[in-house]
């Protein structure tokens, strides 16, 4: 993530320019899906707009006909255009509430269609995107970069539309009413327009600063929260507040930087509009003191007192949307960063397709051949250099090595999270990229160091992965191992609901029902990685006559800690640096003084 | 209350703070003038100056008023500029005592306490809820003076310009009124609601990219695409009722005030032909009632935003206050190390539930044992069978109540040591203990400002030496934040370097050598008796272990098994005693940890 937030930063302005116009364009590709209810929406609010800008026209004829004063009210006047404007503002409310209904609608679709486009992609990424994009990067893509997207376009897009249509019409109807009074805005709009873009220049680095050290601030607080036991144990807490106290300051400061530059912006504004109002009134005042004075007055001059305060009210509305105008254009502007960060992640490569001629892999009998493998995760760092493996239908091959040695990565090659550089792998003789991915995994099933469960019934992460289970079934298999009587003793049993922060469950426990889902699955290949690491010995003791049960059958693939877990192993292979060192049984490997002999023997001193 | 709280941030400000407000609200009134002159040019220069035929009074008239006009507007702008100015200064400094206070607070709180509260849960009060306030109070200084004055100010020259005319707008006031009230509160209620949907859809995403390899091995992509479009169409529903209430409250506060608007047209048209008031009062009329209606909306705005701001700051009070309901830490007693050879460390009869009086089994249950100055203790157990909080216990991480037994050190109540001074005493290293962004030395170091050479001293001794050798900046190695680029061996020798380098009295290691390869950490423990040894105070050692081999030499060994001392000896003594001890013993000899 960061790394590509770098390179952007490399890019040049204009290559920056024609990616973010690829952007827009992708995202009217989206809202091209509702065609007809954006064209119904722009309808609406044409109409909703116009209504409600010829409405201080009307006041202005109303006000012409109260002028007269004092017994003279031309009240059938006032009477019909005062009936009038009740109408045109209701209407145009009505006609507000159902743009935003239809707007609401639409920005609800796309955003839907946007986060499930996105999740059907991330099931579709290889691996190796996981292991090298943070969970967080990645949720935040699909929630926040998701919602600044939709919310930009409920509402800028409309804002926009409205604008202009305000912009344009307000000064129609001001020119309509007295085109020299108009000249006021020629003035003016220009200095407000260089004000707000050199404004937001000079002050959008600084917001960015902002966010930047909150960042580092949150960063720190986050890996500080985490570690508050640590810290209390070394009596630290000073130091770390004092530390806190300079990411705190630095906060400030940004905040304080950006809000003192930006400060300047609305009384500005407000300034610009005075100003114009100042102007209209000086100027309306004068023409309307001749239009009474003089009658020779050049027609284009003449103005009458209700067309002063017309104008003046539209002068207020001319000036709203560009007030506006560079809060608009910054929301726009993150929009299109959200936008583009969605659309890099809909364009990582996904997974290669299968192959065409690829075949699905049925009566899997598990016999797995690796001749000659080569891999490493870049280019420049080769992890496994040629290794050769036979694991024969039924038996059992245990990988031991110290960490980092590439024992998790032959796992990685056997399910095709990754594809291997160079070499064979077979899987019941087959090339695995001859077999479909999906059947290939399914003949395998695993436990994992890492385990895994998500939020539901125990009894549905027990049948995840095995369709059609049957109550009996999982009772069977979470007997196996060994878990079924924690189990019974849950407020609901199997039907207990496992999340966060409902029912307690220790990482052993965790471990026990990835168990049980293992043994329920007919798969003919089992993986244990690193399985009962997180089960303290005792515990693991019971489980190993489980794991035995879970074994028969199968072929298994082991990679443990202990040697207890492997010493029954049909071979073992022992990886040191991507290269296996030696293999063997557990006896043959001792007589042979080795490596593993040495390792063995540590324990004993 | 949350609100009276923060006030009490703003008091020191508040020479600062009443200065910028008597500046925001100059510049407020001079902004309230200006339509008052554009009545005053409309209604008399321009009408006197035509009834006396006057061209020149009126236009002399006109600049004069037109430039007062101006004067007004120029220094609206600067006053207000000023005034913005300062009540950023304010909020700063107030945001930044804030944030500091809840810091130092979060760091204060037990770990009952933070159990309680969460860490994601502190996080989020330490960076948006912070943030919120800081916001509002920057916003409240500025709308918050600004909007009422034009609320109060248009309403009172209104009244003063057609006392009548100023009641027929006025009325529409609560309806607007209500119509926030009610829309806001159904609105909010609704808000929660799609936050929740939020935070379903974005748990199965977090699921599912952290299980990613189990979903890919079974084939379950299509199934966590229907559970999560389930979630999706869910928040939907929930983002559109929520979205929908929401903007029906802009459509009807139009209709309120256009209508007053309107009623103030015909009202107007009755009295200009009543002979009550003068037309041009009636523009005037208009201009202030949309400054009113304006204000009207910062005024929902600024309620909007206190309401937020005064939740935030509840939260941030909620644990300022748990922090401080604490005991005070008494920093300055002596700590009488007596050097007797008695027991050193005595736990007696503890009983002890995470839980306290709420019910639910005992965490640790009539726990006893002793051990002597320079020994070592090893613990043993299950997973939950209660070691941690043995330890845990003894840091006084968690408080031990008063009824439920003893644990003594050096023959002192360890309740009666300052928890500081009590773990000044010790040095721990826990399984997936804390290392944070920075080089190894300082995470060796942790902030207690340690020579280079005991820094040396102590990764040699924790085995991690060779390692950080081979690296190419040894110890100015920069570690990333949770320690991702090293292996789970490399970890823990930094940890026990961290627990060993400020020569404790006590030394801990919870789980700490389980990544360790038998042949390092069987070096390690050698080390370690070596130092004891080596003259000086002797360390005390506790060794929580899975693995026998780590524990076999201590001098005592506790058998724990769901929080009950099954077990109490040395290795020989319970291989004799202790089945379960003799089960573990078998099933680990031959079964080494080779990783």
């Amino acid at each position: 993530m960061t790394k590509r937030k770098n390179m952007a930063e490399n890019t040049s302005p204009a290559e920056k320019k024609t990616s973010r116009r690829r952007v827009l364009w992708r995202v009217c590709g989206y809202i091209f899906e509702h065609k007809w209810l954006m064209l119904t929406a722009f309808a609406v609010m044409l109409v909703a707009n116009l209504i409600a800008l010829v409405a201080p026209y009307y006041s202005g004829l109303v006000i012409n006909a109260i002028e007269p004063g004092r017994g003279s009210v031309d009240f059938e006047t006032v009477g019909y255009y005062c009936t009038l404007l009740v109408v045109i503002y209701v209407v145009s409310a009505a006609f507000t509430y159902l743009l935003s209904f239809i707007m609401v609608r639409i920005s609800q679709r796309i955003g839907a269609r946007m986060r499930r486009q996105v999740f059907d992609h991330l099931t579709n990424l290889p691996v190796s995107y996981f292991d090298s994009h943070q969970t967080g990067d990645i949720i935040s893509h699909i929630s926040y970069d998701i919602d600044t997207v939709n919310a930009s376009l409920s509402n800028d897009l409309l804002q926009i539309a409205t604008s202009v249509i305000t912009v344009v019409g307000s000064l129609a109807m001001m020119l309509s009413i007295s085109p020299i009074l108009s000249l006021v805005f020629a003035v003016t709009v220009p200095i407000s327009l260089v004000f707000a873009k050199y404004r937001t220049q000079k002050v959008r680095p600084m917001f960015r600063k902002r966010s930047k050290k909150l960042g580092e601030l949150n960063g720190y607080a986050e890996e500080m929260l985490s570690g508050q036991r640590t810290i209390k144990a070394y009596s630290i807490e000073n130091i770390i507040v004092d530390r806190f106290d300079g990411h705190n300051e630095d906060a400030c400061d940004a905040y304080y930087r950006a809000d003192y530059h930006g400060s300047v912006i609305g009384p500005t504004m407000i300034f610009i509009n005075n100003l114009s109002l100042t102007l209209i009134t000086a100027l309306g005042g004068l023409f309307y003191l001749f239009s009474i004075t003089d009658p020779n007055l050049p027609l284009i001059l003449v103005i009458d007192l209700g067309m002063v305060s017309a104008f003046v009210q539209y002068s207020r509305k001319f000036f709203g949307p560009i007030n506006e105008f560079a809060n608009i254009l910054s929301e726009i502007q993150s929009a299109t960063s959200a936008a583009e960060r969605v659309f890099a992640l809909l364009d990582e490569p996904t997974e290669p397709a299968d192959r065409g001629d690829a075949v699905v892999l049925s009566d899997a009998e598990g016999d797995i051949k690796m001749e000659d493998v080569r891999f490493g995760y870049t280019e420049t760092k080769e992890i496994l250099h040629g290794v050769n493996i036979h694991a024969e239908r039924g038996k059992t091959i245990a990988i031991v090595g110290p960490t980092g040695s590439g024992k998790t990565t032959v796992i990685n090659l056997l399910m095709r999270f990754y594809d291997h550089d160079s070499g064979k792998i077979m899987f019941d003789g087959k090339e695995l990229s001859s077999l479909t991915r999906d059947s290939l995994r399914s003949a395998y099933t695993m436990v994992l160091q890492d385990t895994w469960l998500f939020c539901g019934t125990v009894f549905d992460n027990i049948t995840y992965g095995t369709d059609g289970a049957t109550k009996e079934d999982v009772i069977r298999a979470a007997k196996a191992a060994r878990i079924h009587d924690f189990i019974m003793t849950l407020p609901e049993g199997y039907n207990t609901v496992l999340s966060d922060d409902g029912v307690n469950i220790s990482k052993g426990q965790k471990q026990l029902i990835t168990i049980a889902r293992a043994m329920l699955s007919r798969a003919p290949v089992l993986i244990l990685d690193e399985a009962t690491s997180n089960v303290d010995s005792r515990t693991e003791k019971l489980i190993q006559d489980a794991l035995y049960a879970l074994m028969e059958g199968r072929t298994c693939i082991v990679i443990a800690h202990r040697l207890s877990t492997i010493q029954n192993a049909d071979r073992i292979l022992v990886v040191r640096d991507g290269c296996i060192e030696e293999q063997g049984t557990h006896n043959e490997l001792l007589d042979k003084g080795g490596f593993y002999a040495s390792l063995y023997n540590a324990q004993f001193k | 209350m949350a609100l009276k709280r923060l006030f009490g941030y703003l008091r020191p400000f508040g020479k600062r703070m009443s200065v910028g407000l008597v500046i925001k609200i100059m510049g407020t009134l001079v902004e309230l003038a200006l339509p008052y002159i554009l009545s005053i040019i409309l209604d008399e220069a321009v009408p006197a100056a035509a009834a006396a035929g006057d061209t020149k009074a009126g236009i002399r008239g006109i600049i004069f008023w037109s430039c007062m006009m101006l004067v007004c507007t120029v220094s609206a702008l600067i006053l207000n500029i000023i005034a913005n100015r300062m009540a950023s200064g304010v909020a700063k400094d107030a945001a930044r005592n804030i944030r500091h206070d809840l810091f130092d607070s979060t760091m204060r709180l037990s770990c009952n306490q933070v159990d309680e509260f969460t860490v994601p849960s502190l996080e989020s009060r330490l960076t948006s809820d912070t943030y919120n306030v800081h916001h509002v109070i920057g916003m409240i200084q500025r709308l918050g003076v600004r909007a009422p004055i034009l609320l109060i100010g248009g309403i009172a020259i209104t009244l003063s310009l057609d006392a009548t005319l100023a009641l027929v707008m006025l009325a529409v006031l609560p309806f607007i009124s209500l119509t926030v009230y009610i829309v806001s509160k159904r609105g909010v209620k609704l808000y929660r609601s799609s936050q929740r949907a939020g935070d379903e859809m974005v748990r199965i995403v977090r699921e599912d990219v952290q299980g990613i390899r189990v979903i890919k091995a079974l084939s379950r992509k299509y199934y966590e695409r229907k559970r999560y479009a389930a979630s999706v169409d869910k928040l939907v529903g929930a983002e559109t009722r929520a979205s929908l209430t929401m903007s029906i409250s802009n459509p009807l506060m139009n209709i309120f005030l256009n209508l007053g608007l309107v009623a103030v047209l015909f009202v107007g048209a009755l009295r200009v032909d009543g002979g009550e008031c003068a037309p041009g009062k009636i523009i005037a009329f208009i201009q202030y009632f949309t400054l009113i209606s304006n204000a009207m909306l910062f005024v929902t705005r600024i309620f909007m935003m206190c309401t937020k701001g005064s939740a935030s700051m509840n939260r941030i009070c909620e644990v300022i206050d748990a922090a401080n309901a604490q005991p005070a830490q008494v920093e300055d007693q002596p700590s009488d190390i007596t050097s007797g050879d008695g027991d050193y460390l005595t736990f007696d009869g503890v009983d002890f539930s995470y839980f306290g009086d709420k019910g639910g089994a005992l965490n640790l249950s009539d726990v006893s044992f002793s051990l002597r100055r320079g020994g070592t203790l090893g613990i043993i157990g299950a997973t939950g069978s209660g070691k941690t909080t043995v330890l845990s216990l003894l840091m006084r991480f968690y408080e031990l109540p008063t009824n439920c037994g003893r644990i003594l050190l050096d023959g002192r109540d360890i309740r009666e040591i300052p928890p500081r001074q009590l773990r000044r005493r010790v040095g721990i290293a826990m399984q997936n203990d804390f290392l944070y962004a920075g080089t190894i030395e300082e995470n060796i170091d942790f902030g207690r400002g340690l020579s280079h050479e005991e820094i040396v001293r102590a990764a040699e001794i924790a085995q991690a030496a060779d390692f950080i050798g081979a690296l190419a900046d040894g110890y100015d190695h920069k570690i990333t934040a949770k320690g991702t680029n090293l292996s789970g061996g490399q970890k823990q020798r930094l940890l026990i370097a961290r627990a060993v380098a400020g020569r404790p009295e006590i030394l801990i290691l919870d789980d700490a050598s389980s990544a360790l390869d038998y042949r390092t950490d069987a070096a390690l423990r050698a080390r370690l008796r070596e130092l004891s040894g080596e003259g000086g105070t002797p360390i005390t050692s506790i060794v929580v272990a899975q693995r026998i081999s780590s524990v076999q030499y201590a001098d005592l060994i506790l058998v724990l098994d769901g929080g009950k001392i099954i077990g109490s000896g040395t290795h020989e003594e319970l291989l004799e005693s202790c089945d379960v001890y003799r089960e573990i013993s078998e099933s680990q000899m031959g079964g080494a940890i080779l990783d």
